[in-house]
């Protein structure tokens, strides 16, 4: 009897949740049928949840356009692999050092990280110094190193799970038998804290290739867009990318051929497709570090 | 003395060694910055540098203060953010409670997985969805007002819906984030006080009641006041590019972060946009430090400092 009351409650619990997946992924499906629709059918009909005539001339038209586009991503790819690779390295030896039990000035660097958790100089300071004295505007270091590179958060995150998850009598032992600290970090600690290192490696490149924000901060020149920026653009210019082809190219796009209303939301399938792609394999990291940063935050 | 020190040099050097690219990136990415807040309070002239500007005391400030933008992009940036914590948090409390219940974790781990996808979206690609439903001509929600016998909306151009949409918008993106975090503390529930429970049988009902929400309320605590620290910062994405920066929802949509960046960039009014700035970060310094000490006194393990 009990137990039938339970599987009621399983279903409608089961039920609600899926009522709730559906809406959170109504806007996506919108989004990538409207893509794959013929571009008539938009101007009559607006965007719908289902193709009505399937179609691929959105594509079409941003594969002709593919040059900007992949340069784009090369460009976030690059971006996203060392601004990834520099900020994982920096944060994992910060917080090494101050997982170390004792040394002279530890309370200061640690204060020193703390404190940016705190308090910000805001925008402005930060942007007339990036492009009036380091001279970074239009470089791909205004891509890099701005604000993305290594923060507080995540530094706590790996010092907390070294402290946690590595055994102090490991590293004395490891010191004894003539490891320095750069083999100790190298052999022990990117081994045994490679859970936490994927983490915040997922965080950071996440964060780079969502980026958008340091893209229209600090680069004005067109070689340097990341995909972003291009999505940035052509949703507020929808012929930004015809805009700069070749006159070549330009006269098999004329305007009004251009089928704006899917291309808009094709080259907005583009940009996300990555992410979509990979996401499912790395949700469970990210799931991790949402819970670790929550109970040490 | 000498030997002890340069013993201590030697131990202590491939620390100071690893510290050194964070503190030097902390030093140009945080710690000039921060000095140059300075900004605010002088007639900025590029010509002769932040130093050598002349000062002008508060009338970056003043001048601020007597726009009537001061209170309507602080009264904007507090009261959406102050929806935004209400409403991710009583959703996210919910989806949690529920999925705990739920006893297939594969299905568990599905909702969780769909949930947390709008977290990884940029706040470009989310403005592009957004357009996909209120975009005037070809949106889905005016083909659906068609249908319906009902007018057209031109939404970019309505301020009055958008205080609802931003937190619709919000919380689709952020809800997931958050049922992780309340999940991951139900699940931390010790399992003997459900079994306690069950054997004096009470329902379901009662038992989120009584244990599951009281078990909880350090997370939900913490949560809020981590927000509530940061409720003068709002996300530059979300109210910038979601609404297209539509002049006609300026009213409706412009926060702090918008207003500082539109001062600098657009306008390339230095000195109301770094007034803006500085107003933003000492609040937001006291509002941190306020709720750091409320932390501390309530659960001193989560406290930051």
């Amino acid at each position: 009897m009990h137990y039938r009351s339970e599987k009621i409650y399983q279903v409608f619990f089961n039920l609600f949740m899926i009522l709730i997946s559906i809406a959170t992924l109504v806007p996506l499906i919108v989004l990538i049928s409207s893509s794959f629709t013929q571009n008539k059918d938009i101007t009559l009909y607006g965007y719908s949840l289902w193709p009505r005539t399937f179609s691929l001339e959105a594509y079409g038209y941003i594969w002709k356009e593919r040059m900007q586009i992949f340069r784009a991503y090369f460009i976030t790819i690059f971006v996203t692999a060392s601004g990834t690779l520099l900020g994982v390295i920096s944060s994992v030896l910060y917080a090494y050092a101050l997982s170390k039990r004792e040394f002279p000035l530890k309370r200061f660097f640690s204060v020193y990280l703390l404190f940016t958790m705190l308090f910000n100089g805001g925008l402005v300071p930060t942007y007339i110094m990036y492009t009036r004295y380091f001279g970074i505007k239009n470089t791909i270091f205004a891509l890099i190193i701005p604000g993305l590179l290594m923060n507080a958060f995540n530094v706590i995150l790996v010092r907390s799970y070294i402290q946690n998850n590595v055994p102090q009598a490991l590293i004395e032992a490891a010191t004894i038998d003539g490891a320095n600290e750069f083999i100790i970090v190298r052999k022990l600690i990117f081994p045994l804290a490679k859970p936490i290192i994927a983490t915040i490696g997922l965080f950071i490149g996440v964060a780079y290739w969502n980026d958008w924000q340091n893209g229209l901060y600090y680069v004005t020149d067109d070689k340097l867009y990341s995909i972003q920026q291009i999505l940035n653009n052509m949703l507020k210019n929808i012929e930004y990318l015809s805009k700069n082809t070749t006159s070549v190219a330009k006269s098999t796009t004329l305007a009004g051929t251009l089928p704006a209303g899917t291309v808009r939301m094709a080259i907005a399938v583009v940009g996300m497709l990555p992410i979509l792609v990979i996401y499912p394999f790395i949700q469970k990291y990210f799931v991790k570090g949402i819970s670790l940063g929550a109970v040490k935050g | 003395m000498k030997k002890s020190f340069r013993y201590k040099l030697k131990k202590y050097m491939p620390i100071y060694i690893m510290l050194l690219p964070g503190f030097l990136y902390l030093l140009i990415n945080n710690y000039i910055p921060m000095g140059g807040i300075l900004i605010a309070f002088k007639h900025m002239d590029y010509s002769k540098g932040i130093l050598g500007s002349d000062w002008s005391g508060l009338a970056n400030f003043e001048y601020l203060f007597k726009t009537p933008d001061a209170f309507r992009i602080t009264r904007n940036t507090i009261l959406y953010n102050g929806a935004f914590i209400i409403s991710t948090m009583v959703m996210a409390i919910i989806f949690a409670i529920l999925l705990s219940e739920i006893w297939s974790k594969r299905a568990v781990k599905f909702y969780q997985t769909v949930l947390l996808l709008p977290y990884m979206l940029s706040m470009i690609i989310v403005s592009y969805l957004a357009y996909s439903f209120l975009a005037g001509d070809t949106g889905l929600l005016n083909g659906v007002l068609e249908r319906f016998g009902r007018e057209k909306v031109s939404w970019y151009s309505r301020p009055e819906y958008w205080p609802f949409i931003l937190v619709i918008i919000n919380c689709w993106k952020t809800v997931g984030y958050s049922t992780v975090i309340y999940l991951a503390s139900i699940l931390g529930i010790d399992g003997e006080l459900y079994e306690a429970a069950s054997v004096d049988g009470i329902t379901k009902l009662q038992r989120i009641r009584y244990i599951m929400l009281p078990m909880i309320k350090p997370t939900i605590i913490t949560i809020l006041l981590l927000n509530i620290g940061r409720i003068f910062y709002s996300d530059f994405g979300l109210f910038y590019q979601v609404p297209m920066s539509s002049g006609a929802l300026m009213d409706a949509t412009n926060t702090i972060d918008t207003y500082v960046y539109r001062g600098l960039i657009s306008l390339g009014d230095v000195a109301m946009s770094s007034a803006a700035g500085v107003y933003q970060s000492l609040v937001g310094f006291l509002l941190v430090l306020c709720a750091n000490w409320i932390t501390k006194r309530y659960s001193s393990e989560n406290a930051l400092f």
